[in-house]
């Protein structure tokens, strides 16, 4: 960590500063919105970088619930399996409303078995709270950027800063809260229970979040179609712009989170330790060993 | 299962037998719910017709409010003693224990609504042109949406530090299409412009849907260490 972070931290500046410079001289200026749009590249890929964390958040959250009891466990699985199956059938066989691709939605219902055996693979029952609280962390900060590059694109497009009952602002802003209240109890609540507490929270909001964008489902959006997987258009030019810069926000939210992680991890071990030491009279456990052993 | 509904219906008589002696969820409730119509009223002064458009979101806001003020108080009575404790080992059914509340804070802010929107309608001088019957299960479904999370997260936010404070703080974000799904359709029935049947699908939908998660998550969190 300590010799891998900075290199890979200059990396990431490089990658993001080659990123803007693509997205801000080399991409075409749009015919119709001019320079305006060029926030798109900084606007999506932060809201895509800030889906995927909140979905490796539910996933966590799910597998740190179901490892509680071993026989949650294996349901947990085939239930993750099922929903795989069923979403990418269903894709092809439901009616979808017009612009909605079904392969996005197959897609989407069979990422959650991929990612919830890979995090089940790589991560142990009790670094998958570890995990949550990094990606909830990291996805507020990118959620967050979403909802301030949102409006500042808005007003010279719509004229408006914020469209009240749009389906992707509102369920985005919900989102967000959600997260945030997230975050607040983690923080009010320093209890052994907390990260149980806060796995049934991040479930409810994976829960809400569709029934969000239903209630607000015939209300007409406003924001433009999705680039991918929707109806939208784009110029192959600027979607490989695009594309390059959300290499480049995935790129550097990895590397934050990894930094969270191990922070969120070294922290624990010390509070571990600290809560161990005062339980012993003559320390035979001294800090500094503990500290040397984390700290590498 | 019997054992689930006598434990069920014993934990619910004791909670409305407290409350008929105390009355301090529902006094608490319904002088709250009075502050906030009088409150609303002095700051908007609406024409009839305007009224018919705003009401339905004040009255909702007034008993969102309101309820929180009950939900704080549905676990916070059975710590005394170490109440909730001995829930915790004895072999009663968590799940059961948790209908008993939902269904306890049901019955109170039904009464609460009951009482209450009588004076909605004299405040705002409202006349509805919808079907009216179909706020009665627009009503229903809302306040046991607000209810089942509330209690769930009422029993959440004891564990934390100032509690008071973080039930509205989870409760909220996660009830707004319930709110919207509430708010909507009401002002949809008092206007009468459109038909309020997409509302309340969706209440439907959101009761059945966090009335199971609940009941799949209470345990762990009653029992959680």
């Amino acid at each position: 960590m300590k010799r891998a972070f900075p290199i890979l931290a200059a990396l990431s500046l490089m990658f993001l500063a080659y990123a803007s410079y693509q997205a801000l001289v080399v991409a075409p200026t749009d015919a119709l919105q001019g320079e305006v749009y060029r926030i798109i590249y900084y606007h999506v890929p932060s809201a895509w970088t800030a889906f995927l964390l909140f979905f490796i958040n539910f996933i966590a959250s799910v597998q740190y619930l179901a490892e509680a009891k071993p026989s949650t466990r294996s349901a947990a699985r085939w239930v993750a399996i099922g929903v795989g199956v069923v979403g990418a059938v269903a894709a092809f066989v439901v009616p979808l409303p017009a612009g909605v691709r079904p392969s996005a939605i197959a897609t989407t219902a069979l990422a959650i078995p991929a990612f919830y055996f890979f995090i089940g693979r790589y991560f142990p029952a009790e670094k998958l709270d570890v995990l949550a609280v990094t990606a909830a962390e990291v996805g507020v900060v990118f959620c967050t950027i979403v909802l301030v590059t949102g409006p500042i694109w808005a007003r010279p497009i719509w004229g408006i800063w914020w469209a009240p009952g749009d389906i992707r602002l509102t369920s985005t802003l919900v989102l967000w809260l959600i997260y945030v209240s997230y975050l607040v109890l983690r923080r009010f609540s320093n209890s052994a229970q907390t990260q149980t507490l806060a796995a049934a929270l991040a479930v409810f909001g994976a829960l809400d979040v569709p029934l969000v964008y239903f209630s607000i489902w015939f209300f007409r959006t406003q924001h433009p179609q999705p680039v991918i997987g929707g109806g939208g258009s784009m110029d192959p030019r600027m979607l490989d712009v695009l594309l390059l810069s959300w290499m480049a926000f995935l790129f550097f939210a990895f590397l934050i989170c990894w930094a969270r992680y191990r922070l969120e991890l070294m922290q624990r071990q010390v509070e571990e330790a600290a809560a161990l030491e005062s339980l012993m009279d003559d320390s035979t456990v001294s800090g500094k060993a503990v500290y040397g052993r984390t700290g590498s | 299962m019997n054992s689930f509904w006598a434990v069920t219906v014993a934990t619910l008589a004791k909670d409305i037998r407290l409350e008929w002696r105390s009355k301090d969820a529902l006094n608490s409730m319904l002088f709250f719910s009075l502050l906030v119509v009088v409150i609303f009223s002095f700051s908007f002064d609406p024409l009839a017709e305007e009224s018919r458009h705003i009401v339905g979101g004040l009255i909702w806001v007034a008993f969102l409010f309101a309820a929180v003020v009950a939900l704080n108080q549905t676990w916070a009575r059975e710590l005394r003693s170490q109440v909730l404790d001995a829930y915790r080992v004895s072999p009663a059914p968590a799940n059961a224990l948790f209908v008993a509340k939902a269904l306890g804070n049901f019955i109170f802010v039904s009464i609460l609504e009951a009482l209450m929107t009588p004076l909605f309608v004299i405040f705002y001088n409202l006349r509805v042109l919808g079907p009216a019957w179909q706020l009665i299960p627009i009503a229903a479904l809302g306040t046991w949406a607000l209810v089942v999370n509330g209690t769930f997260f009422a029993a959440m936010s004891l564990r934390t530090r100032n509690r008071e404070i973080m039930l509205p703080l989870l409760l909220f974000p996660i009830s707004i299409p319930a709110v919207l799904g509430m708010v909507a359709g009401t002002t949809a029935v008092l206007t009468g412009d459109n038909p309020a049947h997409f509302y309340i699908v969706l209440l439907l939908t959101y009761d059945v849907v966090f009335t199971t998660a609940c009941l799949a998550l209470f345990g762990t969190i009653l029992h959680a260490e």
